[in-house]
């Protein structure tokens, strides 16, 4: 076998691909400043053109390094579930699906709603006792009386409510469970109305009509549930550690098992059934798929089933982690999931999850260059992420595998 | 044959020219600003601001809208990063031609020049993103589009760079209004003395009981409207010369296209380029001067974008008089009727009701109460405008992409292929240009 001469296949690769070598040589240049910053070594202010770009490396604790990285695999573990819904129905209905965003948004209204209404009731027990009571007399009514309304509409304060994963773990299981229920219902009935009739049509037919499902989706959530953000969880009373510096709270590991779980489960389902069989069959080629005898619409409603649940998951998680809620939450993630997307390669589920964690940790990492006032830049960086990896890579970062 | 086909043969000759297309429907929009304007009891100077309001947006809207159809409709490139290149236009216009005395500072440059330094900026950061993003797919070239749009919003929006751009609060310090300059002997103040030019107007005005605002913001309008007729010759012009031929033929089949020995790369980016630069005169007509000036982060979400296609896909995209009709339509039906029919109804009915939410809305109704939901929905209607932009969007799509006028032929060659020019033959009308087919003689 023939030895690789490391540097010279690297010069190789860089003549044939310079914006490549240049990304590659950026990237180098950020970890080495990123090295230098938690060695504590700092290499005079440097001024190019009268520009100043301040110290090389320079003073960095690594705790805060830590809780860059740990937020960032957080939002990254949620980006990457919802990613892997928007790259299921890329890849299968072959279009780029703009209300994505939303469904997010209706997965965290709704689950949230059910999550106050059994918190702020007192659990399931005593409703079950209630109800017991009111149909057959026997026990007593344990429910006081409670201002139902503002609990299903989010109005309760949080802390009244007990929407927290230690003080009403039932409620928050429940509360996953009707986001995921809710967000397929939404999915099947909506990919009924709107994608059934245009199923031929090309991608950037279904694309606009998406763009009329998120802004139908979007106010109407906002007429429900009124158009003010607040913030839906309490942190009463939670658990948490701390590791390296960094804080981690009970809600935090919560999201990380939960979205893990799916995760693993999403894996088995596609790689060891016959449906995930199937699925992979038709992202590959749909005409030759229906040939074969594999049903298409049904593999389509799983498709819709699969993507729509993971992503009202991820809508209740997200909420979870970060706790603020409006009706535009979902919007404002959506391009960061299409970053994801395609960074991972559209169609690959592992990608998708790669992708995700990625962009999570690109956008939490960049705090360590971008401080100050350039903070407000994290998102832009992720989306020049997803502009050059579209350039350079446009099958994504794991060579346009298809997994699903 | 029977009156009702006469009456719609008739019809159909009258409108069938563009200008009465257009005309008709301004005087339509204008007629029902009237009527709300009346039904809602405004008096005669009151009235006619409405019109106004409603005539500048529709015209900034059909700008806008012709813009994206020489990208979309002509040479078949999605781009949905439209209020991006608005931002850049007005932002680099408030900048060049800002007061250099003002917070932020201008380079207090002369307003011309402003503008066209702001359409080549436009035009400058449409060449970047398209020399790239051309080589992708038709998605792909859509999600690059939007994040470069968001990209452009958040760097003007960024604290970082407040010093110049104002930051979150907007560039505050915009140029003056030129109609003010014109009528006005000191333009930042609308009660100085008017020029030998602004002297009969004003006086004219207030014979009428309508305010000098009234008549700058009036004015502006109509200059808007001309802005408009120049850009829509342009097009035209655009559209049955060589480059447009060879845009259109991009369209239906890009590989053929190339295959007769066109640089289609060249003509899309080319296209994509002049595409920005018109998008970004739209944002400066828009939005850095005249009766709506704000330049502010805000006014250029990607929902400024969407509002901007849905109104292209109403007038069909790849027609210019149909981008200036579904600008019109989208900004005066769906944007600014819906507010006023709800204060009409709302008026004619006696709707008091104001539940705080939707359940409070919808439990009378147990009752045989609707006045509620009524108010509820009154109240809403702002919410509920979009939830009908967002179906109508859909059913748009799924009954009618052509719109209202994409589906006409544009015949790219020179000569009406329908015609038959043989020597010999009757000369007879064929279908092609019963159907209102646009031909280039």
């Amino acid at each position: 076998m023939e030895r690789t001469n490391l540097p010279e296949d690297g010069v190789r690769y860089a003549r044939a691909n310079p914006g490549a070598a240049v990304v590659a040589a950026f990237a180098a240049l950020l970890l080495l400043d990123l090295l230098a910053k938690l060695v504590g070594v700092s290499l005079g202010p440097l001024t190019v053109a009268g520009i100043d770009f301040g110290p090389f490396g320079g003073e960095m604790a690594l705790t805060r390094v830590a809780g860059y990285i740990w937020d960032g695999v957080v939002i990254g573990l949620v980006i990457g579930l919802a990613s892997i819904g928007l790259s299921l129905t890329y890849s299968i209905l072959n279009f780029a699906n703009f209300a994505h965003g939303d469904y997010i948004t209706a997965g965290a209204f709704s689950g949230w709603a059910a999550t106050y209404v059994v918190a702020g009731l007192g659990g399931l027990l005593p409703i079950l006792e209630t109800a017991v009571n009111s149909l057959t007399g026997i026990g007593q009514r344990s429910i006081t009386d409670t201002d139902l309304v503002s609990l299903v509409l989010l109005q309760t304060p949080p802390a009244t409510a007990g929407a927290n994963v230690w003080l009403s773990p039932v409620a928050v299981v429940l509360g996953l469970v009707v986001a995921v229920g809710l967000t397929i219902a939404m999915a099947l009935a909506l990919d009924r109305v709107v994608y059934k009739p245009m199923r031929g049509a090309d991608g950037i037919s279904l694309l606009i009509a998406s763009i009329g499902v998120a802004f139908g989706v979007r106010y109407l959530v906002a007429l429900v549930f009124g158009n003010s953000r607040r913030i839906v969880t309490s942190t009463e009373k939670l658990p948490e550690f701390t590791l390296l510096g960094t804080r981690i709270n009970a809600h935090e590991v919560t999201l990380v098992v939960v979205a893990v779980a799916l995760m693993v489960g999403m894996h088995v389902l596609l790689q060891r059934t016959k449906l995930g069989k199937a699925m992979r069959a038709m992202a590959d080629n749909r005409d030759l798929a229906r040939v074969t005898g594999i049903p298409t619409e049904r593999v389509i409603r799983t498709t819709w089933i699969l993507g729509a649940g993971l992503t009202g998951a991820a809508g209740f998680l997200l909420v979870l982690s970060q706790s603020g809620l409006g009706f535009t939450t979902g919007w404002r993630l959506l391009l960061l999931i299409f970053a994801a997307v395609i960074m991972g390669g559209i169609g690959s589920i592992y990608g998708a999850i790669a992708g995700g964690l990625v962009i999570g940790l690109a956008s939490r990492v960049s705090l360590v260059w971008l401080q100050g006032d350039f903070s407000s830049f994290t998102d832009p960086a992720a989306f020049a992420l997803m502009i050059l990896i579209l350039l350079f890579r446009p099958s994504g970062i794991f060579g346009g595998v298809k997994t699903a | 044959m029977s009156a009702v086909d006469d009456a719609r043969g008739v019809l159909e000759r009258v409108f069938a020219p563009d200008a009465v297309k257009v005309f008709a429907m301004f005087a339509g929009i204008w007629l029902l600003f009237y009527w709300f304007g009346d039904q809602l009891g405004y008096t005669n100077p009151f009235i006619l601001s409405l019109v106004r309001r409603v005539t500048f947006l529709s015209a900034v809207y059909a700008l806008a809208v012709l813009a994206l159809n020489i990208q979309w409709g002509y040479a078949g490139l999605f781009n949905i990063g439209v209020a991006g290149f608005m931002a850049v236009g007005a932002y680099s216009v408030a900048m060049l031609s800002g007061s250099p005395s003002g917070t932020p500072p201008g380079l207090g440059l002369p307003l011309p020049l402003g503008i066209l330094g702001g359409v080549l900026a436009a035009t400058a950061i449409g060449l970047v993103a398209a020399l790239p993003a051309l080589r992708l797919k038709a998605d792909y070239l859509a999600i690059v589009t939007v994040a470069i749009s968001e990209i452009i919003r958040i760097t003007f929006n960024s604290p970082a760079f407040a010093d110049v751009t104002g930051g979150a609060s907007g560039f505050d310090n915009l140029p003056v209004d030129p109609v003010r300059t014109l009528l006005l002997t000191e333009p930042g103040s609308i009660i100085s003395e008017p020029t030998a030019l602004g002297q009969p107007i004003f006086a004219f005005a207030a014979e009428h009981g309508i305010q000098r605002l009234t008549v700058v913001n009036t004015i502006y309008t109509l200059g808007t409207l001309v802005v408009l007729l120049g850009v829509y010759l342009l097009l035209e012009r655009t559209g049955k010369s060589p480059f447009g031929r060879v845009l259109k033929a991009i369209r239906e089949d890009e590989t053929a296209a190339r295959s007769l020995g066109k640089d289609t790369q060249n003509f899309k980016v080319r296209a994509f380029a002049l595409g920005c630069g018109l998008m970004g005169l739209a944002g400066i007509i828009w939005y850095a001067m005249g009766p709506r000036a704000s330049v502010v982060p805000v006014n250029f979400r990607p929902e400024l974008t969407f509002y901007i296609f849905i109104a292209l896909i109403i007038g069909g995209s790849g027609s210019n008089t149909g981008s200036i009709l579904g600008g019109a339509l989208f900004a005066s039906l769906l944007f600014e009727a819906p507010p006023r029919v709800a204060t009409i109804i709302g008026n004619r009915y006696e709707i008091a009701a104001d539940p705080a939410n939707l359940v409070q809305a919808l439990a009378p109704i147990v009752d045989g109460e609707l006045m509620p939901l009524a108010g509820f929905l009154l109240n809403n209607i702002d919410t509920l405008r979009f939830i009908g932009m967002g179906v109508l969007l859909i059913l748009l799509v799924q009954r009618r992409p052509e719109g209202l006028l994409g589906a006409r032929k544009e015949t790219a060659a020179a000569v009406s292929l329908a015609e038959d020019t043989r020597t010999g033959t009757a000369p007879e009308r064929t279908t092609a240009a019963a159907d209102g087919g646009e031909t280039d003689e």
